[in-house]
C-alpha cells in the first residue's frame, strides 16, 4: 500500500516535465558584523534574553549568583563542571520526565549567531534533550570567540552525518497569541542567559 | 466538486458589522506588518534573499520527484520511517494506524496547517484518542471548536476578555481576568500536564532537507520540542513542497521566515530532527493531496513556493478588515485565495474577488509568489470555467461589451449624465447593487472628460490662430 502510493505520487510528478531551473549559488556576500559580540548581545536582549561576557568560571559563578531566580532555585542541573549550587546530574535521570522540576539548566552551546541572537545546541552532549525545553530557566555557556555573523556561516559549521538533534535557540520561550501581547515563558524556559566565556570551557559532566 | 458556500462578501458582512472590532483586528495585523517591514529593512541583502528563495523553490519543483526520493533515502538512513500519502484520507489513515499500533490514547500536537488541511483531529478523536493542540493560539481555538483564523496567529480574531471567559470556564482561572501574562501562565500549567502525560507527539514541518534527510520545525513557544522530546513516538506530517535541496538552503529560509511572519530575527526554536529520539520512533508522512496536480499548472504552480509565513495575510487590506473565517478555507488571505480554487473552483469562486489588486501581498512575499497576478488570472479562469454565478457572468459580459465599443460607451455615459440625476434614489441604491452599499455616487458632471478635452483643444487652436 505505502509503496504503491509512493509510485502514484512519483508517477504524477513525472507526468509533467518542467523546464530546468538552476540551483542558485549561495556564496553571498552576506552582512558580517565588525563587533559580532555586541550585535549578538543587542539582538538577544531584543528577543528577551541576556548575554554576559565573562572572563572565567569564577566570574561566571559570580554573575549567576546575582540572578534572583538562581539564588532561589532548588534544583540546578549542569552539564558543565564547576557551576556552584548545581545539585542534579543528567546521569541520575533515567527517564526524561525526571527533568520536570529542574529550575535551572546550565549547558554548553557550540556557537552563537550575531544576526539573530541564536545559539546552536545539540543532543550530543546530553541524553535527554527535553531539558532544554522543560527547565524553568536556561543558562548557556558559549566560547566567546565562537560567534558567526549570519545563518549562512552557521550552516557551514553544522553536519548531520549521523542521527541527532540540533537546535538554534534565540531567547526564552514566548508567545503573543493573546491580543499580540508579548508574554515570556510560554511553555519552555522563562529566562535565557547566555554567557560568552573568554577562557576555555569547563569540563563536561554527563 | 462541492457547491458554492456563501460568498466571501456575505461571510465578511458579520465581521464588518462590528466596526470597532473590525478596526481592532485591522490594527493588530498592521502592527505585525510594520514589525515585518522593520525587520526586512534591517537586512541589506533582503531582496537578494527573496530572489534566492524563489529560485531554490523553483528548482525544487522542477525536480521534485528526485528530491523526494533522496529525502526518503537519507531520512531512512537516520532511522526515520517514511510514509507516502496520496490524499488527506490516506494521511489520516496512516497517522491513526501508527498511533493504534502503539496503543496511544493521548497525543500532543504542535501547529501544522497540513493536519488542518487533512482534518486529522476529528478522525483521531472518533477513535477515542485525545488530541491536544499545544500552541497557545491553537489551544484557544480548539477550546472554542473553531478553526484557526490565521496561519501564524491562530487566535488573532479573539479578544483577551473572551480568552479570559473561556479559560475561566475551561481552566478555572479567575472570573473576569484578562491579563495576557496571567492567562498564558494558566495555559502553561494546563499544557505542561498534557506534555508530561502524552504518549505521542505530532508536528508539522517547516522545511525538510533532501541532502541530509532531516526535518526542521520552527516555533516560538517551544511546544513542538516539548511534545516530541518526552514521548518516544514522533509523527511529522508535511506537504511534498516543503523540501529544500541542501542544508545550506536553510540559511536563506531561516533568515526570511520569522522576519516575514512576525518581524523576529528568527523563531525562538528552530529545531532540526535527523532520526528518532534515542530509543524511540520517528515517522515522517509525505503528503501529496493535490500538490502534484497544482505543480502541473503553468499559471498557479509557483504558489507551491509558499513557506506559510503569513506576511500576505497581515498586509492584505481585505483580510485585515474581514477576518480569516470569512474565507471559509483552511488557508485564508491572498495565498489561500490562490490555493482554494485549485481544490474546488465552484466552492471558492468568490475568494479571488476578495482582493483590491493592490499588490501588497506580492511585495511582501519572501518567496516572490506573484500573488495578485494569480488572483487576477483566477477571475478570468473562473469565468471561463463558468464557476462564478450567472449574475456576475452576465454583468461582466455586459461591462466588457460596453467598454469594447466606443460608441456604446459614449452613449451610455450621455444617457447616465442626462437621466440619472432625475431618477428616484431607489433605482441606484437597492439590494441588488452591492456597489451602492456604504457608498454614494458623486454628482454627475454635465459634460464628460472627452467632451471637455475636445472643447479645450478647440480653444487652444483658436488662441494659436
Amino acid at each position: 500500500m505505502a509503496a504503491n502510493s509512493k509510485q502514484v505520487v512519483l508517477a504524477e510528478l513525472q507526468r509533467t516535465l518542467l523546464d530546468p531551473v538552476a540551483l542558485p549559488d549561495l556564496a553571498g556576500p552576506w552582512t558580517e558584523y565588525e563587533h559580532p559580540r555586541q550585535q549578538f548581545a543587542e539582538v538577544l536582549a531584543a528577543v528577551g534574553g541576556r548575554a554576559v561576557v565573562v572572563r572565567d568560571l569564577p566570574e561566571l559563578n559570580a554573575e549567576l549568583a546575582k540572578i534572583d531566580t538562581f539564588r532561589g532555585a532548588r534544583r540546578v542541573c549542569s552539564l558543565l563542571s564547576g557551576i556552584e549550587r548545581a545539585n542534579v546530574t543528567v546521569r541520575e535521570m533515567d527517564d526524561p520526565h525526571a527533568g520536570e522540576d529542574v529550575d535551572f539548566f546550565v549547558a554548553p552551546g557550540e556557537f552563537a549567531v550575531a544576526e539573530n541572537g541564536a545559539v546552536w545546541l545539540t543532543d550530543e552532549v546530553l541524553k535527554h534533550r527535553v531539558l532544554y525545553f522543560l527547565t524553568q530557566h536556561l543558562v548557556l555557556v558559549v566560547p566567546a570567540r565562537e560567534i558567526v555573523s549570519n545563518m549562512h556561516q552557521a550552516y557551514q559549521r553544522i553536519r548531520f552525518d549521523k542521527p541527532g538533534f540540533g537546535l538554534f535557540l534565540s531567547g526564552p520561550s514566548k508567545t503573543a497569541d493573546i491580543e499580540q501581547s508579548l508574554v515570556i515563558g510560554a511553555h519552555g524556559a522563562r529566562s535565557l542567559t547566555v554567557f560568552l566565556l573568554e577562557s576555555s570551557l569547563p569540563a563536561r559532566l554527563e | 466538486m462541492g457547491t458554492a458556500v456563501r460568498s466571501h462578501p456575505l461571510e465578511a458582512a458579520d465581521f464588518v458589522a462590528n466596526e470597532d472590532r473590525m478596526h481592532w483586528h485591522d490594527r493588530a495585523l498592521w502592527f505585525v506588518r510594520a514589525k515585518r517591514d522593520k525587520a526586512a529593512a534591517a537586512v541589506p541583502e533582503w531582496e537578494q534573499l527573496r530572489e534566492l528563495a524563489s529560485q531554490i523553490k523553483l528548482h525544487l519543483l522542477s525536480r521534485l520527484g528526485e528530491y523526494l526520493e533522496q529525502f526518503e533515502r537519507n531520512a531512512t538512513r537516520h532511522g526515520a520511517i517514511v510514509h507516502w500519502a496520496r490524499d488527506a484520507e490516506e494521511h489520516n489513515r496512516i497517522v491513526l494506524q501508527i498511533l493504534q499500533q502503539h496503543g496511544v490514547r493521548k497525543v500532543v500536537k504542535s501547529k501544522s496547517m497540513l493536519t488542518e488541511e487533512c482534518h486529522l483531529n476529528p478522525v483521531l478523536e472518533q477513535q477515542g484518542i485525545e488530541v491536544v493542540d499545544t500552541d497557545l493560539g491553537e489551544r484557544i481555538v480548539q477550546f472554542r471548536h473553531e478553526p484557526p483564523s490565521h496561519i501564524v496567529l491562530p487566535a488573532i480574531h479573539i479578544k483577551k476578555e473572551e480568552v479570559g471567559a473561556l479559560f475561566h470556564e475551561r481552566l478555572g482561572t479567575e472570573r473576569g481576568a484578562t491579563d495576557p501574562a496571567y492567562l498564558t501562565e494558566a495555559a502553561r500549567g494546563h499544557l505542561r500536564n498534557k506534555f508530561l502525560n502524552a504518549e505521542a507527539g505530532i508536528t508539522g514541518v517547516n522545511f525538510a532537507v533532501a541532502e541530509t534527510g532531516g526535518i526542521v520545525v520552527c516555533t516560538n513557544e517551544g511546544n513542538a520540542d516539548l511534545g516530541v522530546s518526552l514521548p518516544r513516538l514522533h509523527i511529522a506530517c508535511l506537504g511534498i513542497e516543503k523540501l529544500v535541496p541542501r542544508m545550506q538552503d536553510l540559511g536563506v529560509f531561516t533568515r526570511l521566515l520569522a522576519r516575514s511572519a512576525t518581524g523576529q530575527p528568527i523563531t525562538t526554536y528552530t529545531s532540526h530532527f535527523h532520526g528518532p529520539i534515542p530509543g524511540g520512533e520517528l515517522h515522517i508522512v509525505l503528503v501529496d493531496n493535490g500538490r502534484s496536480r497544482f505543480r502541473a499548472d503553468p499559471v498557479y504552480r509557483s504558489s507551491l513556493k509558499c513557506i506559510r509565513c503569513g506576511a500576505c495575510l497581515n498586509t492584505c487590506p481585505v483580510f485585515r478588515r474581514s477576518g480569516g473565517h470569512s474565507y471559509h478555507a483552511v488557508i485564508p488571505g491572498p495565498i489561500g485565495s490562490v490555493l482554494a480554487p485549485l481544490r474546488d473552483p465552484r466552492k471558492y469562486y468568490s475568494l479571488p474577488y476578495a482582493c483590491s489588486l493592490c499588490g501588497s501581498c506580492t511585495d511582501v512575499c519572501p518567496a516572490k509568489i506573484p500573488l495578485h497576478g494569480m488572483l487576477l488570472s483566477w477571475r478570468g479562469d473562473l469565468a471561463h470555467q463558468k464557476a462564478i454565478p450567472w449574475t456576475k457572468r452576465i454583468s461582466m459580459k455586459l461591462g466588457s461589451w460596453v467598454l469594447r465599443n466606443t460608441w456604446l460607451y459614449t452613449l451610455a455615459g450621455k444617457l447616465a449624465r442626462t437621466f440619472m440625476p432625475w431618477m428616484p434614489r431607489w433605482t441606484l441604491y437597492h439590494r441588488l447593487n452591492a456597489w451602492g452599499k456604504h457608498r454614494e455616487v458623486p454628482a454627475f458632471p454635465r459634460r464628460s472628460f472627452r467632451e471637455l478635452y475636445r472643447q479645450q483643444l478647440k480653444q487652444n487652436d483658436g488662441r494659436q490662430q
